[in-house]
C-alpha cells in the first residue's frame, strides 16, 4: 500500500440526516480532516451503499475509509473491507441517540458529531491495514500435561479432530485418580445408580490412537516458544530427555486429595478413618461385595463427614467448597447400600448441593435408606472397636453421637498447580512447590494462578484460557470439579487449543481478539530498556535478551496493548491501533475557549464492555451530557499516560476512564488490563498538579456491559462537577 | 442418647408400621412445611423435626410427641413440600401407631376426643351428636360438665326448637339399619389394615 487514498462517507439515514447538518460534516472532512473523496447516502449500509465504496476502493483506488454513521459495532458485516483501514465516527449511538432532543440542544449536537467526524478522519490518517503477524509457526501438535481423565479427553478429543497429541504423565500409568475409582457419579438417565468409570476402555483407546502418543513417568523439564512452535524437554524417570515440538499446551495437571493427616480432630491418620481415595481402595478391593476395612472386619456401620477441612473460615484449612464431594459421598454411601442394604450410612453434612442432574441422584440414595443429617461434626474418636463421631444436629439443634465402624472424610481437592510466581523467590512455599511446565518465560516457571492454588481462568466468560497463550487449563487444575465437568472441561480445553495453533499459523491473535492480524511492533533503537512491558504484560508475552531488551513472541501476545500502555517512550505500536491513532484524535479537537461554558471531556472506553455500555445507554436513549466525546480503546490497560497530559495540554477539561471490573472477580478480557490501568492512574496526581490542575480532572470507573444507565448517570454527574471546579485554564496552549 | 442413634431401626419400623411411612426418608430437611404450618409455634416437634427424629432413632419422642395430635389437616404443608411428601397423612400414621402402641401422650385433647368420636359412631354406626357433645363436656368432671352445658344453654335451646337436637337420642338413639353388618364391615377393614402395616388386632 503505496499511496495512501482517503475517503469519507456521511450516511444520513436512521433519522441522522434529520438532526445532524451533514453540509457541515461533509466540509470538516474535506477541509479539516483533509479528506481525499467525501460522500453522502442515505442508507449506506444498504446494497446501494456498500456498492459505492466498494466500487471506490475497487475503481478510484480508496485504501483509507471513514464511515460516519452508526458505532462501529453495529453493520460490521455489511462494512467488511479487509483490506481496507477503516474508522468509524459514531453519529448514531454516541450523538443522535444520547443528547437530549429540542432545538435548544441543535447546537451542542452539531459541535458533537463535527468533532466526532474529526477525530474520525485524524484516526484514520494514523492508520495501516494490518498486515499479521510475519512470525507464523506451523506445528499443529497438541501436548497435554496428565494422563487422567480431563488429559486423556482432553488428547482424544484433540486427535479425534485431527491433530497429533502427546501425552506426558508423571505416574507410571494412564488414569490418575479415575482409574483408583470404583465406580462415578452417573452421567446419565435416570441418575439413580453409580456407573462404570470406563477409564480402562479410554486408556484402550489412548493407546491404540494412531495420533497420540504418550509418554509415562515423565515431566516436563522446559517449555520454551510460543503457539505454533513450542519445543517442550520432556524427562523421563529413567533420566533420558528428548524434545517434543508442539503448537499448543493443555494443562491438566489436576489435583491432590487434602492430605487427612492434617485433620487430626476428625480422626485424619487414626485407624478406619478414610478419605473419598481411601474408600475407592477399599471399593476396588471389594468389588461389589461388602466393603471391609484394612484390619478385615466387614463395615456395618459408616458415617461420611462432608466438608472436612473445606468452607473453613479459620484460615487453618481449605477456604472454599469442592463442588464434587456431596455428590461422592452419596455415591459412596450406595456402594454399601448396594452391597447391603442392612449397612447404616449416615451422610453428615452442612448444605447437601449436588450439582447437575445430582438431586435425582441425591433421591436415589434417600429411597435406598442413606440418612442424610444436617450437622456439624466436632469430632471423630476410636470407640470400642470403631469410631464416635461428636457432631451438633443443625435440625434438631442438639449435641449428638454416632457409632460407626468407619468414617470417611470428605476433603476437598488441591490444585496440582506448579508453583506460583507471584510469591518472592525466597518465599519457602513457593521452594516447596514442583513447577508444571518449567515455562523459560520471563514472567515465571508456571501458569499465574488466581486464587486458592488455582491456575487463573476466567469462571464464566473464557474458563479455559489461561494467562499463557497457547496453553490452556483443563480439569481440577483451574476449579474443584467432577468427572462430568472435567470431561467437558477437556473437550473445550482441546477445541481452545486447536484454535490457538490454527491462528498462530495464520499470524492471528488468539482470544479475545480471535483473528485480529495486527500485532505489537517495537521500535528497539528508541527503547530505554526499562522492562515496564516485559513485567507488566499479563500474559507474559515479552521475554528479554542478553542486553534486556524485550523480545516479543507475538503469537503468545493477546493484543491488548497493554505494553504499549506501559512503555515511557512510546516505542511500542500496532498497525491501526497506536499511541497517534489515538493521541491525534485527542489533539485534533475544535476546542472551545475558556468562556465558552462548553467543556469537553474525554471518555477512554475500553471496547470489551464500556463502549458498548455506551452504545446501549443510547440504544435505550439514557439521555447525556452532548459535552463528552468517547475514544474505544482496546483495553484500558493500553491508555498511555501520553494521551492523558496531551488531552490535558489540549484544553480538554475533564478524562473519564472507563474499564472492566479488576481484582480476584475480574471482568477485564484482558485480567490485569484494567488493574494496571487504575494502578497507573492513581498517579496521575502528580502530573495534574505540575500542571496546576484539580485532581478532579482525572477519573475512573469500573464499568459492566450492562451498567448503561449508570453509565448516563457517571456521565452527567462527572459533568456537573467539571462545570462546578469550572473549565480548564489549559485551553489554546494546545 | 439412645443406642440406635442415626441407625436405620426406627425409620424402618414407621417404613413397616405407619401410613406412607416409606417416604420418611425422603425429606430434604428444607423446613418449608414447618415454615407453612399454621400451629407451628404451638406443637412441640414441627414435621421436619419429627421426621429426622425418625432418622435419628428417637422413638420415645417421636411416638410421645403431641406434634401428630395437634394436625388440623390443612394440607398446607403437602401443597408446598417440594419433595411432594405426604406430610399430612404421614403425621396422621404417626398418630394411629403411636395411639395403637399405647404411648401417645395421655390426656391430650385432640387425641381424646378423637377416641370418643369413635367409639361414639363405632356403636351404632351413626353419630349421636348428643352423647358426644355431653360426653366432650363432662371429660372433666361433673362440676366442668354442667358449668360448660350452662355455658352453651342458649345453643342447645337454638338447635332444640330448630329440630336440629333430639333430646330423645340419649336413649340409645338412632342406628344404621344392618347394625350387625356394620360390626361386621369395622373389623374387616380394620383386620386388611392391620395386616396391611404389620400390627396385631
Amino acid at each position: 500500500m503505496s499511496e495512501m487514498k482517503t475517503a469519507a462517507y456521511i450516511c444520513t439515514g436512521c433519522g441522522i440526516g434529520d438532526k445532524i447538518d451533514a453540509g457541515t460534516l461533509e466540509k470538516i472532512a474535506a477541509k479539516e480532516g483533509k479528506m481525499a473523496l467525501v460522500k453522502r447516502h442515505e442508507f449506506l449500509c444498504g446494497a446501494a451503499g456498500v456498492q459505492m465504496i466498494r466500487d471506490d476502493i475497487d475503481q478510484e483506488g480508496v485504501t483509507h475509509v471513514m464511515l460516519a454513521g452508526c458505532s462501529r459495532r453495529a453493520k460490521s458485516e455489511a462494512f467488511d473491507f479487509p483490506a481496507t483501514a477503516t474508522t468509524r465516527a459514531n453519529l448514531r449511538e454516541g450523538v443522535l441517540w444520547v443528547v437530549a432532543e429540542g432545538g435548544e440542544h441543535d447546537e451542542i449536537r452539531q459541535e458533537m458529531a463535527d468533532d466526532y467526524v474529526r477525530m474520525a478522519c485524524a484516526e484514520l490518517k494514523k492508520m495501516k491495514v494490518p498486515a499479521g503477524n510475519p512470525a507464523t509457526a506451523n506445528n499443529k501438535r497438541i501436548l497435554v500435561v496428565g494422563g487422567g481423565f480431563s488429559g486423556m479427553t482432553a488428547a482424544l478429543a484433540a486427535a479425534d479432530a485431527g491433530y497429533q497429541a502427546v501425552i506426558v504423565e508423571k505416574s507410571g500409568q494412564l488414569g490418575g485418580w479415575a482409574a483408583r475409582t470404583w465406580k462415578r457419579v452417573p452421567a446419565a438417565m435416570p441418575y439413580a445408580e453409580p456407573q462404570e468409570t470406563g477409564v480402562a476402555e479410554l486408556i484402550d483407546r489412548i493407546v491404540s490412537h494412531p495420533k497420540i502418543s504418550v509418554h509415562l513417568n515423565a515431566t516436563v523439564a522446559e517449555t520454551r516458544g510460543a503457539p505454533g512452535r513450542f519445543a517442550v524437554d520432556v524427562a523421563t524417570e529413567s533420566g533420558a530427555a528428548h524434545s517434543e515440538e508442539v503448537g499448543a499446551i493443555i494443562q491438566a495437571s489436576g489435583f491432590t486429595p487434602y492430605d487427612i493427616a492434617r485433620l487430626p480432630e476428625l480422626g485424619g491418620g487414626a485407624p478406619n478413618v478414610v478419605d473419598h481415595a481411601g474408600l475407592e481402595a477399599l471399593a476396588i478391593a471389594a468389588d461389589g461385595g461388602a466393603i471391609k476395612r484394612s484390619d478385615g472386619a466387614e463395615v456395618k456401620s459408616v458415617v461420611f463427614v462432608q466438608c472436612a477441612g473445606q468452607r473453613d473460615d479459620s484460615g487453618a484449612h481449605l477456604p472454599y467448597c469442592s463442588g464434587h464431594c456431596c455428590a461422592t459421598s452419596i455415591k459412596q454411601a450406595m456402594y454399601f447400600k448396594n452391597a447391603n442394604p442392612d449397612v447404616d450410612t449416615v451422610v453428615i453434612y452442612q448444605d447437601l448441593r449436588v450439582p447437575g442432574m445430582g438431586e435425582d441422584f441425591y433421591r436415589s440414595a434417600q429411597n435406598k435408606g442413606v440418612i442424610f443429617t444436617k450437622g456439624k461434626a466436632t469430632a471423630v474418636k476410636a470407640a470400642g472397636n470403631g469410631l464416635r463421631v461428636d457432631f451438633r444436629d443443625l435440625i434438631l439443634d442438639e449435641d449428638a453421637a454416632v457409632e460407626a465402624d468407619l468414617v470417611v472424610l470428605a476433603t476437598g481437592q488441591v490444585a496440582n498447580s506448579g508453583v506460583d510466581i507471584e510469591l518472592p523467590d525466597e518465599d519457602p512455599a513457593k521452594a516447596q512447590k514442583v513447577s508444571i511446565l518449567n515455562l523459560a518465560y520471563r514472567q515465571g516457571k508456571d501458569l499465574p494462578i488466581l486464587k486458592h492454588g488455582f491456575n487463573d481462568s476466567h469462571f464464566i466468560c473464557f474458563p479455559y484460557e489461561t494467562r499463557r497463550t497457547g496453553i490452556y487449563a483443563s480439569g481440577p487444575v483451574r476449579r474443584p470439579m467432577d468427572m462430568q465437568q472435567a470431561g467437558e472441561d477437556a473437550v473445550g480445553a482441546a477445541l481452545k487449543a486447536i484454535q490457538a495453533v490454527e491462528n498462530a499459523s495464520l499470524g492471528r491473535a488468539a482470544h479475545p481478539r480471535s483473528g485480529d492480524l495486527s500485532f505489537p511492533n517495537v521500535r528497539l533503537e528508541g527503547c530505554t530498556q526499562c522492562k515496564r512491558c516485559t513485567v507488566e504484560c499479563p500474559f507474559g508475552a515479552i521475554d528479554e535478551d542478553e542486553k534486556r531488551f524485550p523480545v516479543f513472541n507475538e503469537s503468545r501476545c493477546r493484543r491488548c496493548g497493554t505494553c504499549m500502555g506501559a512503555c515511557p517512550v512510546r516505542v511500542i505500536s500496532f498497525e491501526n491501533y497506536n499511541v497517534d491513532t489515538v493521541g491525534s484524535q485527542i489533539k485534533c479537537l475544535d476546542m472551545p475557549d475558556e468562556f465558552s461554558e462548553k467543556p469537553r471531556i474525554l471518555i477512554l472506553a475500553c471496547e470489551n464492555d464500556a463502549y458498548p455500555a455506551l452504545d446501549m445507554a443510547g440504544l435505550q436513549r439514557h439521555v447525556y451530557s452532548a459535552f463528552v466525546r468517547a475514544i474505544p480503546v482496546r483495553c484500558l490497560g493500553s491508555v498511555n499516560m501520553v494521551w492523558i497530559t496531551d488531552a490535558l495540554n489540549s484544553g480538554w477539561d475533564g478524562i473519564m476512564l472507563m474499564g472492566c471490573k479488576k481484582g480476584d472477580d475480574y471482568q477485564c478480557h484482558f485480567v490485569k488490563g484494567s488493574e494496571m490501568a487504575h494502578y497507573r492512574m492513581s498517579k496521575v496526581d502528580d502530573t495534574l498538579q505540575q500542571l496546576g490542575l484539580e485532581n478532579e480532572r482525572v477519573v475512573t470507573h469500573e464499568v459492566a456491559i450492562t451498567d448503561n444507565a449508570r453509565c448516563a448517570r457517571l456521565i452527567n454527574d462527572y459533568v456537573a462537577q467539571i462545570m462546578a471546579i469550572g473549565l480548564s485554564p489549559m485551553k489554546g496552549f494546545g | 442418647m439412645t443406642e440406635a442413634a442415626y441407625r436405620n431401626d426406627f425409620l424402618k419400623e414407621v417404613e413397616a408400621h405407619v401410613e406412607a411411612g416409606h417416604e420418611v426418608k425422603r425429606c430434604m430437611q428444607c423446613g418449608v412445611c414447618a415454615g407453612s404450618c399454621p400451629f407451628g409455634p404451638y406443637w412441640q416437634h414441627s414435621p421436619q423435626k419429627i421426621f429426622m427424629m425418625i432418622r435419628a432413632g428417637k422413638r420415645e419422642a417421636v411416638l410421645s410427641s403431641d406434634a401428630m395430635w395437634m394436625c388440623t389437616s390443612c394440607y398446607n404443608c403437602i401443597a408446598r413440600c417440594p419433595r411432594k411428601l405426604p406430610i399430612t397423612h404421614i403425621m396422621h400414621g404417626l398418630a394411629n401407631y403411636a395411639h395403637r402402641l399405647g404411648l401417645a401422650p395421655k390426656g391430650q385433647p385432640t387425641r381424646d376426643f378423637a377416641v370418643m368420636f369413635w367409639q361414639n359412631l363405632a356403636r351404632r354406626g351413626r353419630v349421636n351428636e348428643l352423647k358426644l357433645t355431653l360426653g366432650h363436656y363432662f371429660k372433666d368432671g361433673i362440676g366442668a360438665g354442667i358449668k360448660q352445658g350452662l355455658a352453651m344453654k342458649a345453643v342447645g335451646l337454638g338447635l332444640y326448637k330448630a329440630k336440629r337436637l333430639n333430646p330423645l337420642e340419649i336413649f340409645g338413639g338412632h342406628k344404621v339399619a344392618d347394625l350387625s353388618g356394620f360390626h361386621a364391615i369395622v373389623a374387616k377393614a380394620r383386620e386388611i389394615e392391620d395386616r396391611k402395616r404389620g400390627l396385631a388386632s
